[in-house]
């Protein structure tokens, strides 16, 4: 058991069969990250679908939602950024993962494949996929900053920064709502992401070769 | 934007009809290049109509003056000095506004209503409903709009649409002191085009044409040039100008595509968990507390 665990379990008896999985800090990571993402995801999808712009209104009016969409994607990228280093080298993928990956099928059965570590291939994949979306965003998000760097760009770069900008963002929010499914799909997760523990029974089934990095345990 | 809204022909970022009843006649300015003698009353008379006042510039070794377009300059001269047939020729064009029949500036606008296009034809900019993205400024195949950099909004030649609205000529079109600049239905300003072209041609401007490029659908500012097999040479007006294949994309195809996949990862989810229902690690909240060592019954089939 980890120390953090056994932690837990000294303060509050009804937690000793936890195992802590996120930090705090990681977890204000994570929101913070996510709160960045649902207003740039209204905004975005307020400037993208005429039918959406009444979106607007939740910053008040639609020229501030314009002018406080890219500082708000700024935070977001700054505080992924956190979660790359953290993450990145949890998210190498091995032949477990394609084994998870070719079995994807038998997998959302809710029968697990492979011998999974800290992540699955599902996770690896979703977050290779949100660092491509992260650094597309951002470097065609800055191309298409108005008043501060758009014009120093010639404008048929700004026009595939748009459309690079907007495909980003569409596959991001695409990844993202499955990233929720996921999460409330295998029960047990959320309280990761929120309370920072999971139980043994979910780590012993989702993440069986973690399970027994985590604590020395054999399943 | 004076006129009212019942002679609209179309909305920036609005999927349904624009107030359209009445019924104007397509209105056009036709600037003869080869009749303009670079006085630049056009500039001066905009800026008397529409109270623009750009800051007063320094001498940068040519005639241009101001040097490029902006929110206080809506139409500038431009002077181009260009060698045919052995001799220098100085080809001064009017920039502004071309007020295409396909605006590039509306499509790409995300703002409901911040850019109209009258039947008569004007593009138009309602800057109370402007929210500085610049989208338009992108969308431009003739890179005319510009943000303003105290309100940061987009402004751009409105061809006086206060003054047509009331049967008056644009200010620019009235002060021109040698004709070069008419106004009047597209189909007159045509006629008197062809006239124009078949003058220049027979002394000499064999390649005399009208510019009223079909890849924005036209234009209601069009020009008269004399050498219109070569429009790059009248300071780089676009030959062949059409909405770029970014925006077009951008603004088009992808948003039925974004549509589907957006839309699908949520129905995927919504169906899977009401078929497969949720995947949960066997009561582990009361199995797990009373022996941790007990293997769950899946976890059995997996291994």
């Amino acid at each position: 058991m980890t120390d953090k665990a056994e932690n837990l379990a000294a303060q509050n008896p009804a937690k000793e069969k936890l195992i802590q999985r996120y930090s705090a800090a990681e977890r204000i990571n994570h929101w913070v990250v996510a709160v960045c993402f649902v207003l740039l995801a209204i905004s975005g999808l307020a400037f993208f679908y005429p039918a959406f712009f009444w979106l607007t209104g939740v910053f008040g009016t639609p020229e501030l939602a314009r002018i406080v969409h890219p500082f708000v994607g700024v935070v977001m990228f700054v505080a992924f950024g956190r979660q790359f280093f953290r993450y990145w080298h949890h998210n190498l993928l091995n032949r477990e993962d394609i084994r998870w990956m070719v079995a994807v099928r038998e997998v959302m059965k809710g029968n697990e494949v492979g011998d999974i570590g800290r992540y699955n291939g599902g996770q690896k994949a979703m977050f290779w996929m949100m660092v491509l979306c992260m650094a597309a965003l951002l470097g065609s998000g800055v191309i298409a900053w108005r008043p501060y760097f758009a014009a120093s760009f010639p404008i048929p770069v700004i026009r595939i920064a748009l459309l690079v900008h907007a495909t980003s963002a569409v596959v991001l929010i695409s990844s993202i709502i499955v990233h929720v499914y996921a999460a409330l799909w295998v029960q047990g997760t959320i309280r990761a992401m929120v309370e920072g523990v999971v139980t043994h029974g979910w780590a012993k089934k989702h993440h069986p070769r973690w399970y027994r990095e985590t604590t020395g345990r054999k399943v | 934007m004076t006129s009212s809204s019942l002679d609209i022909q179309r909305r920036s970022a609005s999927p349904t009809a624009a107030a359209e009843a009445r019924n104007p006649a397509e209105i056009a300015q036709l600037i003869d290049v080869s009749a303009c003698i670079g006085c630049k009353a056009c500039q001066v008379a905009c800026s008397e109509w529409n109270e623009l006042r750009a800051d007063i510039g320094t001498c940068v070794g040519v005639y241009d003056n101001p040097t490029d377009l902006s929110s206080q300059a809506w139409t500038v001269m431009r002077f181009a000095e260009v060698e045919e047939n052995g001799k220098l020729e100085w080809l001064i064009r009017k920039d502004g506004c071309m007020h295409c029949a396909e605006p590039g500036c509306l499509k790409a606008c995300p703002s409901p209503g911040a850019i109209v296009q009258h039947k008569n034809g004007i593009v138009d900019y309602n800057q109370d409903q402007c929210i500085g993205c610049g989208y338009c400024v992108s969308g431009c195949p003739f890179n005319v709009p510009r943000l303003s950099p105290k309100d940061g909004k987009a402004y751009k030649c409105n061809m006086c649409s206060d003054r047509v609205a009331v049967g008056l000529e644009p200010a620019c079109v009235k002060t021109c002191p040698t004709g070069a600049i008419q106004f009047g239905s597209k189909e007159d300003m045509k006629e008197v085009a062809a006239t124009r072209i078949a003058d220049l041609q027979s002394r000499g401007f064999q390649h005399a044409g009208l510019y009223d490029p079909p890849g924005v659908g036209g234009t209601h500012t069009m020009y008269v040039l004399h050498h219109a097999d070569k429009p790059e040479q009248y300071s780089g007006l676009p030959n062949d100008p059409s909405i770029s294949t970014a925006v077009g994309l951008w603004k088009g195809a992808l948003k039925p595509l974004a549509t589907v996949g957006i839309a699908a990862a949520g129905l995927f989810g919504f169906f899977h968990y009401i078929t497969v229902g949720p995947n949960r690690a066997d009561d582990d909240a009361h199995q797990d507390a009373n022996d941790d060592a007990k293997v769950g019954t899946r976890e059995e089939d997996r291994s």
